[in-house]
């Protein structure tokens, strides 16, 4: 085709325009600004440091430095999509966006460029079937995992029987919150409870009406699927409710210290869903303060080390630094390509040797990705907020989530999308 | 000097008539035609096309039918955002419904359904003006996001919400989903805008545009010389709906791929092209396009020069942009309150007499 041809001879002159350094390169779609910004600070900054960890420390991966490009997004889907075309001519490795709404925008996109995306613990769940979603990996859990983990802690606290209880989902009404309804449903058929919706519009700053219907109907639990400034709001409305705390749970994504420090100390026994693991008691944080901290290359204003969310960050560099080396490994050269990448992702094995040897013993469950499964083993644990050390602190242990239920719908969700989009269901 | 109209006598009413008198226009007007259809093809690369160029055209023609409403007719409008909804949604059930229907038949159809819905929202102009209206329209706005959002039956009842456009093509060249090439996409979208804005301009200088600016300038003497409010305040809501239906069509199914309604079509929206239409400058075509350039290229430009350039960090320069669009949007309006247009004009005006002073 000409055009294309004359395109190709213009975009190659425009990037030979520009330095060529052999780097491997992570974009950061990230939002330091907007209502989700307060999230979305920690997670950038934990994801930014621990590159600049492995270049100071390790002297990048392989021997290659590593490169993180920074894009704001603000959490708005438009500037999403400027963000991945810009960054994505620059040898972008993984893409991880940090939004639901701009991950289902992706996902075609990144399969017709080959590039993977990381949606860890968000996105769009049925991602987990490698078959048909080749470039979309989301371990090590997801949504539909987390609705289940939050109904075991429901049912181990009430000695295995919730037939009769009242559950209220407050969920933010985009793709994000509604992704766990259709699995709430099937468990609440399955164990019996009753379960309410209540959908909080973006950015979540009025819920009065709903924590008011939650004063009417006396739900028994609250779950909670919210996301910047609608999560210390509702925590804030739970509270003047004088809802008991400790029946609020959280996905991973509403248990963060900015959702809670609001309220102060009527936010104390809040909890929260998380998948790795809280606080700064590791040995690669001792690393993070020598190498990044104090040579003064932290990103952002440095002083979110160690908050839930920064953790989230690091582990989510950590797995896709670990996938790299895989992939390296795989493909026996240094100067990997995004498609090099994925292949990396979908052979990643994640061993409690592994993430001891980075000095992060225990800080996530221990898992496989194949190509059958991109989601992981979807463990979650429970953790809580103790107000008067201002810490959160883990009450269970990775537990496993009701695979029955969720295996048929991710089955049936992937084979939905495979028909619409007239994709072939198998493994490269 | 440049702008020579020396010599240039018209000798039949159609040439005396046409859009564009004076040669210098016209033969640029031409020039730039082909300058977009035949090398906008050959440069345009994936980046420039998704950050800038369809953008620009399809907010042009949302820019357009706005300016139609409020610019000509006068009728203030605050729900762009739910007019562009419900062109995307009808677009998204046509495709799902009739996947054989053609993707040109389905956005000319969208625009089509959002005129009758502009119909039905604009029945409040009749009673009330100005800022009373503009609050019914926002009514409008919010009530077609909720419907979107409530009723599962728009988004064919799929789990997240999300509508996403399926595969179409034209001549075998794919439009929208992720195949689509990007020389495709802007030829597709830049044919509408070209017919739209010929067909705009052709309407607001013929009978129907001079019953709009009638009703704008005092619609009492309109109505006493003759001039209907009733179908002429419809007739700029339907034509104006169709416009900023196909604006909301294009954008889903071609520039967007997946709509969430509460997040790609809110208030937000609304404002943006209002803000186009007023910078750019009410009660004129040039201005649409002027404004909706405007808005779109100055956030990209000032990210690229603050974060390329001057390797700022993303949240300062993010938060700088704000503060310098708003801050221009002010100069703008303190200094040529009537928008880019006006100067625009003033500058031709200038043109046909320079190097003479008058």
């Amino acid at each position: 085709m000409k055009f294309t041809k004359l395109t190709a001879v213009a975009v190659a002159a425009s990037l030979l325009a520009g330095p060529t350094v052999a780097e491997l390169v992570f974009p950061s779609l990230s939002y330091r600004t907007g209502p989700y910004g307060a999230n979305g600070i920690p997670f950038a900054d934990g994801y930014s440091d621990y590159f600049t960890l492995v270049n100071e420390r390790d002297g990048g991966i392989g021997g290659e430095m590593t490169k993180v490009v920074e894009c704001e997004t603000a959490y708005n889907t438009e500037k999403g999509v400027e963000c991945y075309e810009s960054t994505k001519g620059m040898g972008a490795l993984v893409y991880q966006p940090l939004s639901t709404g701009m991950t289902y925008q992706l996902i075609p996109k990144v399969t017709a460029d080959d590039i993977p995306m990381h949606t860890m613990g968000y996105g769009r769940t049925s991602a987990a079937n490698g078959k048909v979603f080749s470039h979309v990996f989301n371990y090590p859990a997801n949504y539909w995992n987390g609705a289940s983990v939050a109904v075991n802690h429901v049912l181990s606290e009430n000695g295995g029987d919730i037939a009769g209880k009242k559950i209220a989902l407050v969920y933010h009404n985009s793709a994000y919150g509604k992704e766990p309804i259709r699995t709430l449903e099937e468990l609440a058929k399955k164990h019996n409870f009753e379960l309410s919706l209540l959908a909080v519009d973006h950015p979540g700053q009025e819920q009065k009406s709903q924590w008011l219907q939650i004063r009417r109907e006396k739900p028994d639990y609250v779950f909670m699927w919210g996301w910047g400034v609608m999560n210390q709001v509702a925590i804030q409305e739970a509270a003047n409710i004088r809802f008991p705390m400790e029946n609020f749970i959280g996905i991973w994504w509403s248990g963060s210290e900015n959702d809670v420090i609001p309220a102060g100390d009527a936010a104390h026994g809040y909890k929260a869903l998380n998948m790795h693991a809280v606080g700064n008691n590791f040995p690669v944080f001792a690393d993070i303060q020598k190498y990044v901290v104090d040579a003064g290359k932290a990103a952002g204003a440095g002083d979110q080390v160690g908050t839930v969310l920064y953790n989230r960050g690091l582990y989510a560099a950590m797995l896709a630094v670990e996938a790299a080396k895989t992939a390296q490994g795989i493909h026996g050269t240094a100067a990997i390509t995004s498609s090099m990448m994925r292949d990396g992702m979908e052979a990643l094995d994640m061993t409690a040797a592994k993430m001891a040897g980075l000095g992060m013993a225990g800080f996530g469950p221990e898992f496989t990705v194949s190509c059958e499964n991109h989601g992981g083993p979807g463990l979650g644990s429970v953790t809580q907020w103790d107000a008067t050390s201002k810490s959160w602190s883990q009450i269970s242990d990775f537990a496993p989530s009701d695979m029955d239920v969720i295996g048929k719908l991710i089955a049936e969700d992937s084979a939905a999308y495979a028909a619409e989009n007239k994709i072939e269901e198998g493994c490269k | 000097m440049l702008y020579r109209e020396a010599g240039d006598f018209k000798t039949t009413y159609a040439k005396d008539q046409q859009t564009f008198p004076i040669a210098f226009d016209r033969w640029g007007y031409f020039i730039m035609l082909a300058l977009a259809f035949i090398v906008g093809p050959m440069i345009i690369n994936d980046y420039w096309l998704n950050a800038v160029v369809l953008p620009f055209l399809i907010y042009a023609i949302a820019a357009l039918g706005l300016n139609i409403l409020t610019g000509y007719c006068g009728q203030v409008s605050l729900g762009t955002g739910g007019f562009m909804a419900v062109g995307a949604y009808a677009s998204y059930k046509l495709m799902t419904s009739f996947p054989d229907l053609s993707i040109i038949i389905v956005v000319l159809l969208s625009g089509g359904v959002t005129a009758l819905v502009g119909i039905l929202f604009g029945l409040p102009s009749l009673r009330i003006k100005g800022f009373y209206l503009a609050v019914a329209t926002l009514a409008a706005q919010f009530f077609l996001v909720w419907l979107f959002n409530k009723v599962p039956w728009f988004y064919n009842y799929s789990a997240s919400g999300q509508i996403s456009a399926p595969e179409r093509s034209v001549f075998g060249y794919a439009i929208s989903g992720a195949n689509a090439l990007p020389h495709v996409s802007y030829l597709f979208c830049l044919s509408f805008v070209v017919v739209l804005a010929w067909g705009a301009r052709n309407l607001t200088r013929g009978a129907n545009g001079r019953k709009w600016m009638a009703i704008r300038d005092m619609d009492i003497a309109a109505e006493i010389i003759g001039v209907d409010p009733l179908k002429t305040k419809l007739t700029a809501f339907a034509v104006s709906s169709f416009y900023i239906g196909i604006s909301g069509a294009l954008l889903f199914a071609v520039y967007l791929g997946a709509a969430e309604v509460g997040e790609a079509f809110g208030i937000t929206k609304s404002f943006l092209v209002l803000f186009m239409i007023i910078i750019g400058g009410l009660g004129s075509i040039f201005g649409s396009f002027a404004g909706a350039a405007f808005m779109v290229l100055m956030p990209v430009l000032l990210k690229n020069i603050f974060v390329g350039q001057m390797g700022w960090p993303t949240d300062l320069a993010a938060h700088m942009e704000f503060v310098i669009v708003g801050g221009l949007i002010m100069l703008f309006l303190i200094l040529e309150p009537h928008g880019l247009a006006a100067l625009w004009r003033t500058a031709k005006e200038k043109l046909r007499l320079w190097p003479f002073p008058h």
